[in-house]
């Protein structure tokens, strides 16, 4: 009963701080996201590199081509043609069914602090013209991990895409499954691959495009689903994480294991695509698969 | 004192009735067990049923087929890359019914889960499955999954033959199967190694079994740093056959015997012989497609979250 009375005192707040998110979210869409200095070290290959330049670079590193993690509205500025996406599926209230100690506060923290409503956006979008839906998982959102709210708004993106009759392209980034809500988090792997072949049984083409991280339940599912599997390069795809691989066979990991090149070269993944081109690969992969009107 | 504590207690009370002489003293004895057993070893903890579900003595899916069916063939391989052992699949009848069966199977000994891999299968045990299941399609045969796995193996090779395609392709061709499935989780239902044979019409769980999104232990490691919390876990992730029920993610209980399903293992097989019976009889009701279709509503439902209308705001 306690449960209850904290479930309900908690949704009140996050109803408040959600309205909040949403009046700034409609304001930011003309800002790109700048890491905070104008000069950081890039991970990598330890430069000083100027923030400005790597984020007209798409956030890609001049010196060493590492593609940085971006967030979801920044990885819509460079793979929409501008002023095109109209989002869809806005307003889930993510819920604490475990009764987990302080999920619903990190919840409300991320809705903070991401302007997000949950780790994945989707809506109706153009790529050089040809529209599309397009859904883009933000692994700044609690690792984008796959909740109940994440799962079904993955299942709504393929149900609008049936209705609109749209192709879909999803950007996948996501540490796997939402640990906080058990069961429910693991049921949506089966729910997503369904919404995968729904769409799929009606001839319409499904783009996955796989950026690091992509791991757990999310490559366990429709990530690995799509009709072209494209992935940026490095980027880390698997079903168990390194450090899990590493504790189960008891030695390191080659290099490269488990990155994007590595799961090309196995047949997992159709094509590893540079940032700086992946717009005009998926405005080409989408107009070959137009339909005749 | 934890379900494995008491269950010593009751051997040690057994191994004294040998040594009782008189049919007097004995029955006594026995009555003595009895009523201990009913007094400890209902209303189990989460972390008892964990205990169970991994218990050394429990059947194993071989166990069960043994039982359930008349005869069985087992069928071996993927067709692309080898057998895997951790999942055995065939063709048996189950009271006439002829059924495909697919079972992740835990050795009794060392050297026997050694072969099997402790039942955590590499993607080509998920894709012996899928083919054993386009062929039960193909002769409209029902498929019955025994789940008892700790999770799919997170290994070197299962990586680089693409075990996280190997689950999701499970994922998606099982929902699309136009005969009856059944799944019935016998033990550790692990992730989505589980899951990958869980899709089904009907999903059926043993009573001490459980189904969870990843082991107590790695959910006390990943969420509190702590992996000997996973007792305080096993309440916390709500992985009984109990609470699954509630939350409808399953579809009914197959009780055991006191005790755990190794205390009277006839007894357990009875009972999912009949739950499977019932099963199959009520699946059989649907076509093809309404088979199909109705799997898929009931997974289309599933998650815990709320929308609302922010134009209300
Ligand atoms: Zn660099």
């Amino acid at each position: 009963m306690n449960n209850l009375v904290k479930t309900f005192e908690n949704r009140r707040n996050l109803k408040s701080k959600y309205k909040k998110a949403r009046t700034i979210s409609n304001t930011l869409s003309s800002k790109i996201d700048v890491p905070k200095g104008l000069y950081e070290q890039c991970p990598t290959c330890k430069e000083t590199v100027n923030m400005k330049n790597t984020v007209d670079n798409k956030f890609i590193c001049k010196n060493c081509g590492e593609h940085f993690r971006i967030r979801s509205i920044d990885r819509l500025k460079i793979t929409v043609d501008s002023d095109t996406f109209v989002e869809k599926g806005h307003g889930y209230i993510t819920l604490n069914p475990l009764f987990q100690d302080g999920y619903e506060e990190k919840i409300a923290d991320y809705k903070e602090k991401t302007l997000l409503d949950e780790a994945y956006i989707y809506g109706y979008a153009e790529i050089n013209s040809v529209p599309t839906v397009i859904g883009i998982m933000d692994s700044y959102f609690l690792m984008g991990s796959m909740g109940s709210v994440v799962g079904e708004k993955v299942t709504k993106s393929f149900e609008y895409a049936m209705y609109k009759k749209l192709p879909i392209v999803i950007f996948t980034a996501s540490g796997g499954a939402r640990m906080q809500e058990g069961i429910f988090s693991l049921m949506q792997m089966a729910k997503t691959s369904q919404a995968v072949l729904k769409h799929s049984n009606m001839g319409l083409l499904y783009i996955s495009v796989l950026t690091h991280p992509t791991t757990g339940g999310v490559t366990a599912s429709f990530a690995m689903l799509g009709d072209i599997i494209l992935a940026e390069p490095n980027a880390l795809i698997g079903f168990a994480g390194p450090r899990v691989i590493e504790q189960t066979i008891n030695q390191k990991l080659p290099e490269g294991f488990q990155r994007a090149e590595f799961m090309e070269e196995k047949g997992f993944v159709d094509k590893v695509v540079n940032r700086l081109e992946l717009k005009e690969t998926l405005s080409n992969l989408l107009t070959l698969h137009r339909r005749n009107q | 004192m934890n379900i494995l504590a008491k269950e010593r207690k009751v051997r040690e009370l057994e191994s004294k009735i040998d040594a009782l002489g008189s049919e007097e003293v004995v029955n006594k004895m026995k009555l003595e067990i009895e009523n201990y057993k009913q007094e400890a070893m209902t209303n189990l903890t989460a972390w008892d049923r964990v205990l169970l579900a991994r218990h050394q003595l429990r059947p194993t899916a071989k166990e069960f087929i043994n039982y359930l069916c008349d005869d069985f063939i087992e069928l071996h391989g993927d067709r692309l890359f080898r057998d895997d052992k951790s999942i055995i699949g065939g063709i048996g009848s189950i009271n006439g019914n002829i059924v495909t069966i697919i079972a992740q199977q835990k050795g009794k000994s060392l050297d026997e889960n050694l072969e099997r891999n402790f039942a955590m299968p590499h993607p080509e045990g998920y894709r012996k499955s899928l083919r054993l299941m386009k062929q039960a399609e193909k002769f409209r045969r029902p498929i019955i999954t025994l789940i008892d796995t700790p999770g799919a193996y997170p290994g070197l090779e299962a990586e680089e033959r693409g075990q996280g395609e190997a689950i999701a392709r499970n994922l998606l061709e099982m929902s699309n199967l136009t005969v009856p499935t059944i799944a019935v989780i016998i033990g550790e239902g692990g992730s989505g190694g589980a899951l990958a044979l869980g899709v089904t019409n009907r999903v059926l769980m043993l009573e001490n079994a459980i189904y969870s999104i990843l082991s107590p232990e790695g959910y006390a490691t990943i969420l509190w740093k702590d992996s000997t919390l996973a007792s305080k876990a096993a309440e916390a992730m709500k992985l009984t056959s109990y609470d699954l029920e509630e939350y409808g993610i399953i579809d009914k209980i197959i009780k055991e015997p006191l005790g755990g399903a190794h205390f009277n293992k006839i007894k357990t097989f009875q009972n999912t012989k009949q739950g499977i019976l019932e099963e199959l009889y009520n699946l059989r009701k649907f076509t093809g497609e309404e088979l199909r279709d109705t799997r898929m509503e009931k997974y289309r439902k599933f998650g815990f979250f709320q929308r609302f209308n922010y134009d209300n705001l």
